[in-house]
């Protein structure tokens, strides 16, 4: 592999290998057998979960079912989040196939959000583009798009459709030239330890005197502790897209080519497993 | 498009150019003397100078403007003297014309302005219609005049040679004078005004153009004789004139209009081909009766004029049978000149600011445009003085005028232009006058005028004159953004040559300047600052956490996918409605249901199946096609639908292909198609590469059993897919290089395919071609030539075959995506030659046509051209400027990414061309070097080892000598005679072989090439109907040929594969047939893969055609000799 295109495809078309099994509590006819998918890591749970909503269906009755939501080893998964953002972060360590297990009852208010619907998934998926946007180019690409080009965002990740997608969102990664990158860098840094969901600053690609941030710079600004010291063992790995890039990796670059169909990139910092 | 010139003249005199590619006014550094006026076209510009000669600026082109002189040596043969220069007296000259007419002794061939040169000396032409002579090149005949024959017979009485020599045209890219002669002495008074234009009226290759010019006492005069190889034409004739002419304008066509000092125009007419200076005047009134016009411009079908008081007016209803139009339209804005330039684009001067405008919004449905659009363009000389004082016109009512004044102040004269001839000059002296006098003239003279301007202007255009023949007036919402853009320009008070910071114009001519790029060059700052994301990450291509992520990520794709493919085993399938061609009489369109299930394998791979359910006899019956059997998906031409036809091996053998009209959904299929044999990415380069008659280009990625001997595979099961783009010919090698040319003949190069969305490499192609229909007329005693036939005869108006009816009206062009950019014109350029009017004459319908009329010719045709346009996009670019008809590229060679890899063209005038600077890294190259020939050549090839061979027009053979490394260009051409009776059509040059084909479909193979004898032997006959032949690297033959039979229907132009190839044996044995119907190009010469070595103990190596291998497929079909009609829609595609 040598071309950058290569890592958007490889992006694109990452999958996790989940087996689903249906919550022990819940009531059925007869047994549920386990159904196993490959998820798309760039999508969202609630998108891509229709076939193993009908698998179980079959064996329940209607009246014992209520909104679909799943949890990992007891940690209910949050369907905002991108699939490989929910992987990397609570289950990056752990065996594969990704064992998921599946409720129709007790939905976790607290925890979750509902998703009544796709079009609910397509207004958070098009307002994180939008937020992503106004941090790169003061919304102006965004803004400049006409309605059936968002739709097409849209659709490129709801059909999976990687061209359909991308010849939209290039124009979304383009930035002039003389300023070397977007103006600011929309990304997320997430923690398992923490209550805070996950932090957020203005940080720019390129410093105020010419000098090119790295994923480095970004941590040690924005979370030192992710760092390690030069004397002491690793404590954490910090995560996009279940690899985990050198330090010194340009940030712009991660931002053109790491980034999800979101436009942010998700940056999953966990403790390296103690074994 | 190639880079172009807008060129412009201050009022200084200074002239400029602005290049399409450029970002800045260039000063012409050349010019010595000031020039008033400028005129441009593509290839010149010429200009009027403040001496008031004309002079002439060729651009320099990588293929020099270059004239053959000939002249014949006549010797008579007495038995004294055997053959001598002793002639009888009743004999020709010794020393003639090709007629003997006309005494030509060498020394009588004089330069015909010290702008040429000689090339070289007088030589002796040994080439004799195709046929090397003796060595002296003379040809022997019975007498004077008589046939001419290579060989002396017994009663060869006399004999004659041709000598010939070439002069070129050396003053390029520099201003050379033209002496102003006309037929009797110089002409009586200096020039005033000039245009250039009338490329249109005859056909391209001719180059001819119409110079047109004004003197100072207002006289016309016409240059004749201007063309490619006469670029300063021969001499002045003068146009009778109804009036005094100020000023004329001349479009690319036939349009010619002038200015009287009257401020009437003047309009000519019956310009056309065989008189392009037309025969008389028409007059038509100025628009506005109080201020009459003082300047016109004209295009194509566009008239535009500027009157007295500055007024633009723009003239309605001007076609091609109405040069002088219907009315006219009052336009926005206040001009000194305007200019029509290319595609009607329109230029003007501001006489407000003397800034150079560009009417934006200019289209052939809407030739007024919208807006006038300064350009502001920096010249190269600028620099910008921090300390001048930046005044807004508009804001600022003291500020200086734009224009200077008037230099004679005796006159009072407010501001009107002057229509004297000399105004322009004038102006400059005036300007000039001013910057002496310093910047307290400027300041104390200047500031009443501008009011006075004011105040005169106001109140004219509060109370309009009647406006007599005006019937509209372009409405005032454009105001604002009309004339927006002059707000500021800089001032420098303190120093002398203040004025000259803001550029005041006083001409500009846009012939020669194609426009697209003004929409990069008004938005600078948008087409410089967003690049693409590829771009700005190349530097950094090898660092490390650049590896660590491309390693992680396949790591990554191994531990989370690779052993779980078989989670997802989905089926999906689409359903629509298409139309399909049905298999049974009569045949025709049908609609049909159709649905394409497609899964995912057990291995993550994709496969599918295409149904078609359709009734048969009120009976539900399916067709249907494996997605992974599918061979190829050839768009096909129909005038209405966008139809396509669906290949498998097995229909490729039946030459019956599923033929099917859809708008979508051949771009689904071909995608099934392409994941079913998991096929994505770029072309390798080694693939094959092929062109149909339509244009569409298709690769196929060869395996390595392709060649194998003696289990090649079928090429029937090659799988084809479709590349961007439009092309009629392509031409490939095996390092990767591939040049394409169109069939407007525009040279592309290939640039890599982006694939998918990544439109990087992906580029706007356009090409143009014509659409052809005939129209015939019967000779009755009655009335002559009527297009009244007998009952029996053919359409009045029809094709080429006379069995289709085409009308003008019903022509429509070859597909969907094409759309018509000109009206029908006469076709003069048809083979058999054409009258004065494109009649060609023959006894009866259908018969071979001559172009002129005899006693036995009862029926005549003409053919009527119209051209077609076609946009789209591949991965292409533009090779400008020189337009080709072929092209090839050495079959090895390059191992470095800077060596210099050989590519050679044949231009469309037939010149041989040499491309320097091609490398791995710019595959384009850099520039021409033109080789030279005594006859324009049609084709070329470059195998192995430097070899190059070329067919000449006249169809013979040559190779050129000592090509190597050291000299791309070779030295010498040797002459190859064809074989007996035989026009040569095209060539391919393998590793060692060397193949042609003819003008009658032969297939012919050079014998007895060695290294010390490169030349070879003889020729060799391989087979017939034949079209194209491709030699590949490891001397593979492929070739187009026509008239295969398949089991339901009959082919042409089907790629076929050479079986048997084998060093000892490079003729092969026999053919293996593959996809077919309506192929025009094949191209094999990128495909090095050697097949792997099959070890045949049973076989000798020595294995030749005597011994008939029992393990052979069965023979392939022969290549029918026999005419067979084509049947409906045997053909995929149907030329």
């Amino acid at each position: 592999m040598a071309d950058d295109k290569d890592v958007l495809r490889d992006v694109w078309f990452g999958r996790i290998p989940t087996c689903f099994t249906l919550y022990q509590d819940e009531i059925t006819e007869r047994e549920a057998e386990p159904f196993y998918l490959l998820l798309p890591r760039v999508s969202f749970l609630t998108l891509v979960t229709d076939k193993v909503k009908k698998h179980f269906l079959k064996v329940m009755k209607a009246e014992d079912v209520e909104e679909m939501w799943f949890d990992f080893e007891g940690t209910p998964l949050k369907w905002h989040y991108p699939i490989g953002l929910l992987f990397d972060l609570h289950a990056s360590n752990t065996a594969l196939p990704w064992s998921i297990t599946v409720h129709f009852k007790n939905f976790p208010e607290r925890d979750l959000l509902h998703c009544p619907s796709n079009s609910v998934i397509e207004a958070h998926f098009m307002s994180s583009i939008k937020e992503a946007d106004a941090l790169k180019h003061k919304s102006q690409v965004i803004n400049d798009m006409q309605k059936k080009d968002h739709k097409q965002l849209w659709m490129g990740l709801q059909n999976d459709k990687f061209d359909q997608f991308w010849a939209m969102n290039r124009k979304l990664m383009e930035y002039p030239t003389e300023e070397g990158g977007f103006r600011y860098i929309p990304f997320r840094i997430y923690l398992t330890m923490s209550d805070r969901p996950f932090i957020q600053k203005l940080f720019r690609p390129i410093s105020s005197d010419g000098y090119t941030h790295t994923l480095g710079d970004l941590l040690k600004e924005v979370y030192p502790v992710a760092i390690s010291r030069d004397d002491e063992s690793k404590r954490y790995q910090v995560v996009i897209h279940g690899i985990e890039p050198l330090l010194e990796t340009p940030l712009q670059w991660l931002s053109e080519h790491l980034s999800h169909p979101d436009n942010f990139l998700h940056i999953s910092v966990i403790p390296v497993p103690s074994d | 498009m190639s880079v172009s010139l807008l060129w412009a003249v201050d009022v200084y005199g200074r002239v400029y150019s602005l290049s399409t590619g450029g970002q800045q006014w260039e000063q012409c550094h050349d010019a010595v003397l000031e020039f008033k006026r400028v005129t441009a076209v593509q290839q010149c510009c010429w200009g009027i100078a403040c001496d008031h000669h004309i002079y002439l600026n060729v651009h320099s082109s990588d293929v020099p403007i270059r004239y053959q002189e000939e002249t014949y040596e006549n010797q008579r043969w007495n038995p004294k003297d055997n053959f001598s220069d002793h002639l009888l007296p009743s004999d020709r000259w010794h020393w003639s014309d090709i007629t003997g007419l006309e005494h030509q002794p060498l020394d009588s061939f004089l330069l015909p302005s010290t702008n040429w040169e000689w090339e070289g000396d007088w030589y002796i032409d040994e080439n004799f219609g195709g046929e090397p002579t003796e060595k002296g090149g003379w040809t022997y005949a019975l007498d004077f005049p008589a046939t001419y024959i290579k060989d002396k017979k017994w009663n060869s009485c006399v004999r004659r040679r041709r000598w010939i020599r070439y002069r070129r045209y050396k003053a390029t890219d520099t201003w050379a004078k033209i002496p102003s002669e006309g037929h009797s002495g110089p002409l009586p008074d200096p020039f005033n005004d000039i245009s250039c234009g009338g490329w249109e009226i005859s056909e391209e290759p001719r180059g001819r153009l119409s110079l047109w010019a004004v003197s100072l006492q207002g006289k016309v005069w016409f240059r004749e004789g201007i063309h490619h190889h006469s670029p300063e034409g021969e001499g002045w004739e003068e146009v009778s004139l109804p009036g005094e002419v100020v000023q004329i304008s001349c479009g690319p066509g036939d349009l010619v209009w002038a200015v009287l000092w009257e401020g009437q125009l003047i309009v000519r007419e019956g310009i056309t081909r065989d008189c392009p200076q037309g025969s008389s005047w028409v007059v038509v009134d100025s628009p506005n009766p109080e201020a009459g016009a003082i300047h016109v411009a004209v295009g194509d079908n566009v008239v535009w004029a500027v009157t007295k008081d500055n007024k633009v007016w723009f003239r309605r209803g001007i076609n091609s049978h109405n040069p002088c139009g219907s009315g006219w339209i009052g336009m926005v804005g206040e001009m000194v000149m305007v200019n029509v330039g290319l595609n009607d684009q329109v230029w003007g001067i501001s006489c407000v600011d003397r800034a150079v405008y560009f009417r934006q919004g200019v289209t052939s449905s809407e030739l007024s445009g919208k807006a006038w659009k300064a350009v502001n363009v920096p010249r190269d000389g600028d620099i910008r003085s921090h300390s001048s004082a930046s005044i807004s016109i508009g804001a600022c009512p003291s500020s200086p005028p734009p224009e200077p004044p008037p230099i004679d102040p005796d006159v009072p004269k407010p501001r009107i232009p002057k229509v004297t001839s000399d105004s322009f000059i004038s102006e400059m002296l005036s300007d000039r006058e001013v910057k002496q006098e310093g910047a307290t003239a400027a300041t104390t003279a200047s500031p009443s005028i501008p009011e006075e301007e004011v105040a005169l202007g106001e109140p004219e255009a509060m109370c309009l004159p009647p406006w007599s023949n005006v019937d509209l007036e372009e409405t005032q919402t454009h105001l604002a953004v009309g004339l927006s853009s002059v707000a500021t320009y800089t001032l420098c008070q303190g120093e002398p040559y203040g004025a000259d910071e803001h550029p005041l114009w006083a001409w500009v001519s846009g012939g020669g300047c194609g426009v697209n790029f003004w929409t990069l060059l008004s938005l600078p700052a948008l087409a410089s600052s967003v690049q693409s994301m590829s771009l700005s990450i190349s530097p950094a291509q090898t660092a490390a956490w650049r590896k660590q992520i491309f390693e992680q990520l396949s790591e990554r794709s191994k531990r989370e996918m690779d052993h779980f493919k078989h989670y997802e085993q989905s089926v999906w399938v689409k359903k629509g409605t298409m139309q399909w061609w049905r298999d049974w009489k009569p045949h025709k369109w049908v609609d049909v249901r159709f649905a394409l299930e497609q899964f995912s394998g057990p291995e993550g791979n994709q496969d599918g199946i295409l149904f078609l359910y359709y009734n048969f006899n009120e009976e539900k019956k399916y067709l249907h096609a494996f997605i992974n059997e599918v061979t190829i998906l050839v768009p096909v031409l129909n005038d209405s639908k966008h139809t396509f036809a669906i290949y498998t091996a097995e229909r490729t053998k039946q030459r019956w292909p599923i033929r099917l009209a859809a708008a979508t959904e051949l771009a689904l299929l071909s995608v099934s198609c392409c994941d079913s044999r998991g096929i994505q990415g770029p072309p390798s380069k080694q693939a094959i590469w092929s062109v149909t008659c339509k244009g569409d280009i298709f690769v196929c990625e060869p395996s390595p059993s392709l060649e194998a001997c003696p289990y090649p595979t079928p090429c029937d099961q090659m799988f084809w897919r479709q590349v961007g783009g439009h092309l009629r010919l392509v031409e490939c090698n095996s390092l990767g290089v591939v040049w394409g040319v169109g069939y407007d003949h525009t040279a592309w190069v290939y640039t890599g395919y982006g694939g998918g969305f990544f439109q990087d490499n992906i580029f706007t192609q356009t090409d143009v071609k014509c659409v052809y229909i005939y129209e015939n007329q019967r000779w009755n005693p009655v009335t002559g030539y009527t297009n009244r036939g007998l009952p029996t005869d053919r359409y009045m108006w029809s094709d080429a075959t006379g069995l289709q009816e085409c009308t003008k009206a019903n022509a429509k062009p070859p597909s969907p995506h094409w759309t018509w950019v000109a009206d029908w014109t006469i076709d003069y350029g048809i083979s058999g030659g054409t009258d004065r009017e494109g009649w060609q004459y023959a006894a009866d319908f259908p018969r071979s046509y001559h172009g002129h009329k005899t006693l036995k010719d009862f029926v005549r045709r003409r053919r009527w051209a119209r051209k077609c346009k076609l946009t789209t996009t591949g991965p292409w670019q533009e090779v400008p400027p020189i337009p080709l008809s072929d092209v090839t590229i050495v079959l090895c060679g390059a191992q470095s990414s800077v060596e210099p890899i050989p590519l050679w063209a044949i231009s469309n005038k037939g010149d041989v061309l040499c491309r320097l600077g091609v490398t791995l890294l710019t595959p384009a190259g850099t520039s021409w070097l033109h080789v030279g020939t005594d006859q324009p050549f049609k084709s070329i090839s470059i195998g192995g080892a430097n070899q190059v061979w070329a067919i000449a027009r006249d169809g013979s053979a040559f190779y050129r000598g000592s090509v190597s490394s050291e000299s791309p260009a070779g030295d010498c051409w040797y002459h190859i005679p064809c074989p007996e009776r035989q026009k040569l059509q095209q060539v391919s040059v393998g590793r060692t072989s060397v193949y042609t084909v003819d003008q009658n479909g032969n297939l012919w193979f050079r014998q007895g090439l060695t290294p010390s004898y490169p030349q070879g032997s003889s020729w060799e006959h391989i087979c017939n109907n034949v079209r194209k032949v491709s030699v590949g690297p490891l001397d593979q033959v492929w070739i187009i040929a026509d008239k295969v039979q398949g089991s339901h229907s009959l082919s042409c132009g089907t790629v076929c594969h050479r079986l048997g190839v084998q060093p000892m044996e490079p003729k092969g044995q026999s053919w293996d047939y593959g996809i077919g119907g309506g192929w025009d190009h094949i191209t094999v010469r990128g495909n090095s893969i050697e097949a792997p070595r099959v070890r045949m103990p049973s076989l000798t190596p020595s294995l030749t055609s005597s011994l008939t291998d029992p393990l052979r497929p069965p023979p392939p079909r022969s290549l029918l000799p026999v005419m067979v009609t084509e049947m409906e829609n045997g053909n995929a595609v149907r030329c």
